[in-house]
């Protein structure tokens, strides 16, 4: 088995963008829904700056932009160039890296993304119609669909497969986590008082965010209580979006690459350290702990991961 | 001057419609089809291409870094016999070509009975000192190359330019029979093509024929200059159907005259590699020292014999346009026979008397650099205007040595879907042969190009041009 280390790279970073791609997506199409509230009970931009924030890039847009308002977030999250998160970004760097290593993925899996390279072009007039845009939010979502299946469907399960796993992995635990830590204010303890009608609909658009409404009900069988879906984001290992999910599949791969290489390393170190932590952990004791606390550790340890896992393979 | 067709032969006036017999069902086909069936078809192949990614980059154009070859979906037909009789001329040629290189960096018998000039040699910038006293296994030098020959009447081939770098267009001649297979799948049926399909498995046996002596398992890589090379399509391309690593030259190092790649597991030993980065390119201590492409210390592990380089370095001095010149006598010399394939009859600028001759008649000639290629940097002398003629026979006049002239030829046509129908284009053919420890084979079929614009001789896709799949009929 030999999989070049440069290769390895371009896998790990090809499932990291595809992933950002799909969270920015979601971000917007959640951004469009929270902003179609009635205007005098909320700022008409906090919408979008919580769109913004959510994606890591408030800082970046602001240098560059005033206000956050409806059109100037959705070019620059959706296709500014020079945005290094924008979907158009994004895209591009998936297709760009898979084109280097064009041996190393099926041919099922290049043609979903060079397919949708050259559809993100057209797609591009969708950029000043609401509705054309919120079709385009639908079909990246479709291409992040296809993209999991094409590599579930075609790949060997090798080294190349993991690589490609892991980067997807790593990228969602951190988007979760920086979800979360945005929202956070939002999702109080259980004795905290519950908040009105507003408060409810940013608790459902926050599950929507993720694709987790209905998941929601079928786990918890309860009118959403927001201190039950941070135990679901944080703590659920049934949802595939969960830190804890996202975790014990980073720990999976890596254990795998240990097996086919014979040898284990500091990155399965750091990620088995993790699993176990989040596995030892109650929802009640994290909040007790502090959640923005419990996020801002998380996402260094994340990191740290990511950096161990470059270390040893990707170089 | 009449023009030699395909499908159609020369025209006779008693004949208009005749139709040379590997072609009868085509051209009833072509005939009888619907003409929205042949666009709808061509659409689809388009279509096809772009989502494979099969792309080709066109350099100095902004803004076109990645461009489809249009594909006519017209094929080429070449009968078993004109195959046959190509095939052995093919061969008889190419191992001339690689018994010459081996002459030229050892015991040099051609030069010292004088066949050839010296300073054609010496003073050509493809010949590659480096490579004196190098013994690639097998005494192959060329493991790949790329014939390119026109027809012009009925009297057959003859060789436009030898191909013995770093030849492209393999993936072309494979592509395009996979995608007239899914087109028209019934027209296999009744035909006996011969297939194109075993390519991949041939070039990596000859790859791994010619490993290092005592490698018994070789591993293969090919080094590619990276994606933004114009054919970095093929590179991965093949790669992936020889089923070997695709390596650019960050992946490779080399330590105590070993070439090794980087993986995810550390350093891994390569015995073979097939590279597509050329000579000046490949090792920045042995050659330009500003390439990014190349690995450094290649050439002298290289040079100790650990690793096969294919081709190997420095066959660009018997591929060279004032080389061509003399390939029928490196035949003679070789092989001790006739040359079964024919040069075109070529002026040698270096000759004053080929000169004055060729400066008499530059309306009528193509005059190209020696050390030109892909139809960059030439004179087409009917298409010329008289300003570029003028400025064409100074550079001429100032430079000889470096310039061939050649007749204009009447490049045979083949039926090509464009924008008014089907219409005759004018055409070539590369056929890829393969060279290992075992001798030399051709793959029935090759690349043909087209030339899209009426009456254009031009076929390179650098210069907009098109290629069709090439059938060798096996009945």
């Amino acid at each position: 088995m030999t999989l070049l280390a440069r290769t390895a790279d371009s896998l790990f970073w090809s499932g990291r963008y595809m992933e950002r791609a799909d969270f920015v997506a979601r971000l917007l199409d959640a951004a469009q829904r929270l902003s179609t509230l009635p205007m005098r009970e909320t700022d008409p931009y906090r919408a979008w700056e919580s769109a913004i924030s959510s994606a890591g890039v408030a800082s970046a847009f602001h240098a560059r932009h005033g206000a956050a308002d409806e059109a100037e977030v959705r070019e620059f999250m959706a296709f500014d160039r020079d945005n290094a998160s924008s979907i158009l970004a994004c895209l591009t760097a998936v297709r760009s890296n898979m084109r280097s290593i064009r041996t190393a993925v099926t041919a099922e899996l290049w043609e979903t993304v060079n397919g949708a390279y050259d559809e993100l072009k057209r797609l591009q007039a969708a950029r000043h119609d609401r509705e054309a845009f919120a079709r385009f939010l639908e079909w990246l979502k479709t291409v992040a669909l296809a993209f999991d299946g094409a590599a579930h469907r075609t790949m060997l399960r090798n080294d190349a497969y993991w690589f490609l796993r892991l980067g997807g992995e790593i990228e969602r635990a951190d988007n979760t986590a920086r979800l979360l830590d945005v929202k956070y204010h939002l999702l109080l303890p259980p004795d905290e008082r519950v908040g009105g009608g507003l408060d409810y609909f940013q608790w459902t658009t926050l599950l929507r965010e993720v694709s987790a409404f209905t998941a929601y009900r079928w786990l918890y069988r309860e009118s959403v209580r927001p201190w039950l879906i941070a135990d679901m984001l944080i703590l659920n290992r049934q949802l595939p979006r969960s830190l804890a999910c996202c975790q014990a599949a980073i720990a999976g791969h890596l254990d795998d690459l240990a097996e086919a290489y014979g040898r284990r390393g500091l990155s399965q170190r750091l990620a088995s350290g993790m699993l176990s932590r989040l596995s030892a952990t109650r929802i009640e004791t994290l909040f007790q702990g502090g959640l923005h606390e419990f996020i801002q550790a998380f996402l260094a340890d994340n990191n740290k991961l990511a950096a161990a896992i470059a270390e040893q393979y990707l170089s | 001057m009449a023009i030699f067709d395909e499908m159609h032969g020369l025209p006779g006036p008693d004949l208009p419609e005749a139709v040379r017999p590997a072609y009868r069902r085509v051209a009833r086909w072509v005939a009888e089809a619907p003409p929205d069936l042949l666009d709808a078809r061509r659409r689809q192949a388009e279509l096809f291409f772009r989502r494979i990614g099969i792309t080709f980059a066109v350099y100095g154009q902004a803004d076109s870094t990645e461009r489809l070859i249009p594909f006519d979906i017209i094929p080429r037909i070449l009968s078993r016999s004109e195959w046959a009789e190509l095939e052995r001329g093919l061969v008889q040629r190419v191992e001339a070509l690689n018994a010459f290189l081996a002459d030229l960096y050892g015991p040099r018998e051609i030069l010292k009975a004088g066949v050839i000039p010296e300073d054609l040699i010496f003073q050509n910038p493809h010949f590659r000192l480096e490579m004196i006293g190098v013994q690639p296994p097998s005494g192959v030098y060329v493991h790949v190359a790329g014939i390119d020959l026109v027809r012009t009447g009925t009297d057959g081939f003859y060789v436009l330019e030898d191909n013995l770098r770093t030849p492209s267009g393999v993936s072309y001649m494979l592509e395009n029979r996979e995608m007239m297979m899914r087109l028209f799948p019934d027209m296999f049926m009744e035909h006996h093509v011969q297939p194109v399909e075993v390519y991949p498995d041939a070039l990596r046996a000859v790859l791994r024929s010619v490993a290092p002596e005592g490698v018994n398992d070789p591993c293969v890589a090919v080094l590619t200059p990276g994606p933004y090379n114009s054919a970095y399509y093929e590179h991965s391309f093949l790669a992936d159907k020889i089923g070997v690593e695709l390596v650019e030259a960050s992946d490779l190092f080399v330590r105590d005259e070993q070439v090794f790649m980087r993986t995810t597991q550390g350093a891994k030993r390569v015995d073979v590699v097939y590279r597509r980065t050329d000579d000046d390119f490949i090792d920045p201590l042995s050659f330009r020292p500003d390439s990014a492409l190349g690995v450094p210390g290649l050439m002298s592990a290289y040079r100790a014999g650990s690793v096969t380089l294919a081709n190997a370095v420095g066959t660009g001095v018997a591929d060279d346009k004032a080389v061509y010149t003399y390939v029928p006598d490196i035949v003679r010399f070789y092989k001790g026979q006739e040359p079964i394939l024919k040069n075109v009859p070529t002026f040698r600028c270096r000759e004053p008397d080929d000169l004055a001759q060729v400066l008499d008649r530059l309306p009528e000639l193509v005059v190209k650099e020696v050390n030109g290629s892909g139809g960059y940097g030439m004179l087409v002398g009917p298409k010329a205007t008289l300003a570029e003629i003028e400025a064409f026979r100074a550079r001429l006049v100032a430079d000889p040595d470096g310039y061939i002239a050649q007749p204009t030829l009447a490049l045979s046509t083949c039926p090509t879907l464009v924008e008014e129908g089907v219409a005759p284009r004018h055409v070539d053919l590369r056929p890829f042969v393969l060279t290992g420890a075992h001798g030399s084979e051709v793959i029935p079929g090759g690349l043909t190009r087209v030339a899209l614009t009426a009456g254009s001789l031009v076929v390179n896709s650098s210069q907009g041009g098109g290629t069709k799949d090439t059938w060798v009929l096996d009945e």
